[in-house]
């Protein structure tokens, strides 16, 4: 018997693909409310926690923290017991990350519409919540690195690396953004102001965007891809390359959300340059992936799953190449506080963390639920298409509106003087919030379909009619060959 | 390169030692870029004529943290000539050193607000908060009538100027203590109107030809 009938520790797993599923549906309902309200403010119905500015904040942190966090813990635990044929560690601890993750999302959802929040973008939870948070991504930590050392596998699996880095910089980011001093239990002040409060906020803003939904969602990529391509990865040591790179240099590119502000020169200007030199690790994690479906490209006719993750992965090459040139001054003064940025922010998010998490779910969901496939496969594919031109339409939506915004805000007649006064470009605009409304309602239509298809693929587990799976026997495993680059035998071709 | 990969090979199986690396790794950039601004006198330093809010547009810049105006109104002016023509002489760090927090804002569905103090009446902000669409047909900004009907709690606004002054503004014990005074009789829609009229008044230098336009 191996291992003493050690069995991998599913249930966690199976709660936080079911908390993410909802998560997903909830945050994403809300941001389609948001963008109907920009397109027709009557839909504000002069209701204070219904208002846009209140709500915007719960589309962005349900759908980050809420969807992407669970999503991230969950595939977390289900790779690092499977990468190093080891039970998850401290399972109470575990089952705490779980509820006390749920607490926080939840308590940040219900405080944020009734204007308790630090209005600090992507950290607006008051202060008692994020000490929760810090338990939790504490506790987090604490049952990740313990898994891994005490793996079985000698050698750490690359996508363990991207988990780490999430942890730990998540970690870094959240405490040094989040210091305030509490006035009563509803309000703080930040103990940073100004230029430097900007500062700050935008090392951890860009820095959520690198560590929480990149490095993350690599890391899941990483195992999945392979797993669905049922190919070994194009280039391990690539991948090691592109991580060292991606997570040093990701933290210099903040200050490219302050171009031509009034933070100090110096400052935007080391900011544009780590941004552009990023197109090298984000290049080249978007051509590993890819490349790894290199001879069964097949599988995009048969398989669903992959379908999302190639996707995926197209969209990240996308928005990567597209964040890079945005980070230079001269097209940032075109592009910044237009709608430019949504379609950015929402390829991103929509195009390479919503389909990569729905591409791992879809490929993890069968076997953490003791199934063969997904109950639907046919729902698989009406999801993929649902999502693929929701988000199309939503991304050349926003695209064209935010060129339009660019382009007259800038626009200046003959005589010197503006061409355009600001309502004009708002007006102008209208038509594209309405696309924009109709994308989002196509994406949130396909996360119905697909928490559909988990209640029913989830059916047996729920009924308690599964065996945990154990933890395989070991196994022979070679030696690695040293290198001894260039051996031709090894060089794909 | 087969000496070097020994070297990998030691980090690939250690998570102890790739922690502390990814630790390392993961902290230079913040240092280099945070650390010097605190240094950095034109970062901190008020520039002439730039005040603590007074009780009143304090309470007021609280509404407008609280309401999430940010995520539509920019207050910062580029220097770019377009936007100071468009919206006054461009911000520098000088005017935002009691701004906690910051709210330069990341989007601009409505216009910069940066140098809005005295571009319109009390009279049209106050028509304006309550029901946009009165004055502006085409505008989408929500309404927020509840405003009006909410008073301002002069204690809980003293004790908010005290944890600013323990933060570093510099209060005096007559300003907290006439906190309450100050705020009396007076909605949160009366607070936000003053927040709003002294945005950039203080501080604008002499605009330039042409600016100002709608």
């Amino acid at each position: 018997m191996p291992y003493n009938n050690e069995t991998y520790d599913d249930r966690v797993i199976r709660m936080f693909l079911m908390a993410a599923a909802i998560w997903g549906v909830v945050g994403m309902a809300i941001g389609v409310l948001a963008a109907a309200q920009l397109a027709w403010p009557a839909l504000n119905f002069d209701t204070s926690w219904l208002t846009f500015s209140r709500i915007r904040t719960n589309h962005t942190f349900g759908v980050i923290f809420a969807f992407g966090g669970s999503a991230l813990m969950g595939t977390c635990y289900y790779i690092v017991q499977r990468t190093g044929h080891v039970r998850l560690a401290l399972g109470k601890l575990a089952m705490f990350t779980f509820w006390g993750w749920q607490a926080a999302c939840f308590l940040a959802m219900a405080t944020i519409p009734f204007g308790i929040t630090q209005s600090k973008e992507y950290a607006e939870p008051e202060w008692f919540i994020d000490i929760l948070i810090a338990a939790v991504w504490v506790s987090f930590a604490v049952v990740f690195f313990t898994t891994l050392t005490r793996r079985r596998i000698k050698h750490i699996y690359v996508a363990n690396w991207y988990y780490g880095a999430l942890i730990i910089a998540v970690a870094l980011l959240h405490i040094v953004n989040n210091l305030a001093l509490p006035v009563s239990l509803t309000k703080s002040y930040p103990i940073y102001s100004g230029a430097v409060d900007a500062m700050v906020q935008w090392w951890y803003g860009h820095n959520a965007v690198a560590f929480f939904l990149t490095a993350g969602f690599l890391g899941m990529m990483y195992y999945f891809v392979p797993r669905q391509a049922q190919q070994p990865l194009w280039s391990y040591r690539f991948s090691i390359v592109n991580f060292w790179a991606l997570i040093s240099i990701y933290m210099w590119a903040g200050s490219h959300h302050l171009l031509y502000t009034a933070l100090p020169d110096w400052v935007q200007s080391v900011g544009m340059v780590f941004s552009v030199v990023l197109l090298m690790p984000s290049m080249g994690s978007a051509a590993n992936g890819l490349m790894t479906f290199n001879g069964s490209w097949g599988k995009l006719r048969t398989d669903p799953a992959a379908k999302f993750m190639v996707m995926a992965l197209v969209f990240y090459a996308v928005s990567t190449f597209e964040g890079s040139m945005m980070a230079i001054r001269s097209v940032n003064s075109l592009t910044h506080y237009t709608d430019w940025t949504i379609a950015h922010v929402h390829g991103g998010a929509i195009g390479w963390v919503a389909m990569i998490t729905i591409g791992s779910l879809y490929a993890m969901a069968p076997r953490a639920l003791d199934q063969p496939a997904m109950h639907s496969q046919r729902a698989m594919n009406v999801h993929f298409w649902l999502h693929t031109s929701g988000l199309l339409m939503y991304v050349i939506a926003m695209w064209a509106a935010g060129v339009t915004e660019g382009l007259m805000w800038r626009a200046t007649n003959a005589d010197g003087s503006l061409t355009h006064d600001f309502l004009s470009s708002l007006i102008a605009i209208h038509p594209f919030y309405i696309a924009r409304f109709i994308g989002g309602l196509l994406v949130l239509s396909g996360m119905v379909v697909m928490a559909w298809n988990l209640w029913y693929t989830a059916e047996d587990a729920r009924l308690g009619h599964i065996k945990p799976i154990l933890v395989p026997p070991p196994e022979h495993i070679p030696e690695p060959i040293p290198d001894q680059n260039p051996d031709p035998t090894l060089v794909r071709t | 390169m087969a000496l070097g990969y020994k070297h990998w090979e030691k980090l690939e199986k250690n998570a102890g030692l790739l922690a502390v690396l990814i630790a390392v790794m993961v902290s230079f950039g913040g240092l280099a870029e945070i650390l010097p601004l605190f240094n950095d006198a034109q970062t901190v330093k008020p520039a002439p004529g730039v005040k603590p809010y007074s009780a009143l547009r304090l309470a007021g810049r609280d509404v407008y943290v609280r309401e999430g105006c940010y995520q539509c109104h920019s207050q910062m002016i580029r220097t770019l000539r377009f936007e100071t023509q468009r919206y006054g002489e461009f911000s520098t760090a000088g005017e935002f050193v009691y701004d906690r927090p910051f709210q330069w804002g990341s989007k601009r569905t409505g216009p910069d607000l940066a140098r809005v103090g005295g571009k319109y009446s009390d009279a049209w902000q106050r028509a304006h908060l309550l029901a946009p669409r009165d004055l502006v047909p085409e505008s989408n900004m929500p309404g927020y009538p509840w405003l009006a009907k909410a008073a301002i709690d002069g204690n809980d606004l003293r004790e908010r100027m005290r944890t600013l002054r323990t933060l570093g503004d510099p209060y005096s014990e007559e300003e907290l203590a006439g906190a309450p005074d100050a705020v009396k009789g007076k909605t949160e829609l009366d607070a936000l109107i003053a927040y709003l009229q002294g945005l950039g008044v203080n501080v604008a230098p002499p605009a330039q030809p042409g600016a100002g336009a709608p």
